[in-house]
């Protein structure tokens, strides 16, 4: 294979691999967040490289932009950027390290265990996964499930609005709530 | 590009965020860790969809991006929620079941 090529893609994996261990072990959880930027720009050029450049955007405008700003304002509104970084039980790092190298294991030994062998992926012709493409079968085939997926939506915006009205006992009840004075000035 | 590379990295990502699930008591980190696993079974998908030239994984990785992007919002107002009555969000100090 050609050299630029490897070193493209060994550079991509080592920027994937890399953010997300940094995304783990930084302390502030704005460090974090903009880990997870790099991660998700980097596998939305992988999903570039694999052909399917619809994705890729999404991936960069939903993941990458909304998703990511929703969780930047949550971290700035409550203030929890650090936390302390005692470990309150003993030896909890250290199970949590070994369980996922048993996970690991796990997942080599089904890979190394497979019956059929894995060939090179084909190059994916540009009609393939062209956002025309993509809109026919997503209308057609999943349209049952596209609407399910809206359903989801307006779950979730009616839950977020509910569980972030704020209740307390400082609310003011709307019958004496006092008129507003027009502002001086 | 071969198959094994995009399994590896998704294997490894899946992995970190594993770990970050169990080690982290911070629940923003913990579901930044949990997009990170959505984020390496999308890369999966996508793989294998080019592997067999089809298109049916793609369209499951914008079903799963919904509905991380639904989970997130949820899980994010409840952690509002939760530091208004607790005023901390210290996933150790989440131990009763009555706020």
């Amino acid at each position: 294979m050609d050299i630029g090529v490897l070193l493209v893609y060994g550079i991509l994996g080592l920027t994937v691999i890399v953010s997300a261990i940094g995304l783990i072990v930084s302390r502030n959880a704005l460090y974090s967040a903009l880990f997870l930027v790099v991660n998700f720009v980097a596998v939305g050029l992988l999903y570039l490289a694999l052909g399917a450049p619809f994705i890729a955007f999404a991936q960069v405008t939903v993941y990458a932009g909304s998703i990511m700003v929703l969780f930047i304002f949550v971290i700035m509104l409550l203030g929890a950027e650090n936390l302390p970084l005692t470990e309150p039980l003993r030896g909890q790092r250290a199970l949590g390290i070994l369980l996922v190298m048993i996970f690991l294991a796990e997942i080599v030994l089904y890979y190394l265990l497979r019956t059929t062998p894995l060939q090179a992926i084909p190059l994916t012709p540009q009609s393939l996964a062209s956002p025309a493409e993509i809109g026919m079968i997503l209308f057609n085939r999943y349209l049952l499930p596209f609407e399910v997926t809206a359903f989801i939506l307006l779950g979730a915006t009616v839950g977020a609005i509910v569980l972030s009205k704020h209740e307390g006992p400082t609310r003011p009840k709307p019958g004496i709530q006092k008129p507003e004075t027009p502002v001086e000035g | 590009m071969p198959m094994s590379y995009y399994l590896i990295l998704s294997a490894a990502m899946f992995a970190i965020g594993v770990l970050g699930v169990i080690l982290r008591r911070n629940p923003l980190v913990v579901f930044m860790s949990l997009e990170l696993m959505f984020n390496a079974a999308n890369l999966l998908f996508v793989a294998f969809s080019a592997y067999h030239q089809i298109l049916d994984g793609d369209l499951f990785v914008f079903f799963v991006m919904t509905t991380a992007a639904a989970e997130v919002a949820v899980g994010l107002a409840l952690m509002v929620a939760i530091f208004r009555a607790k005023h901390t969000i210290d996933l150790d100090e989440m131990n009763m079941l009555k706020g």
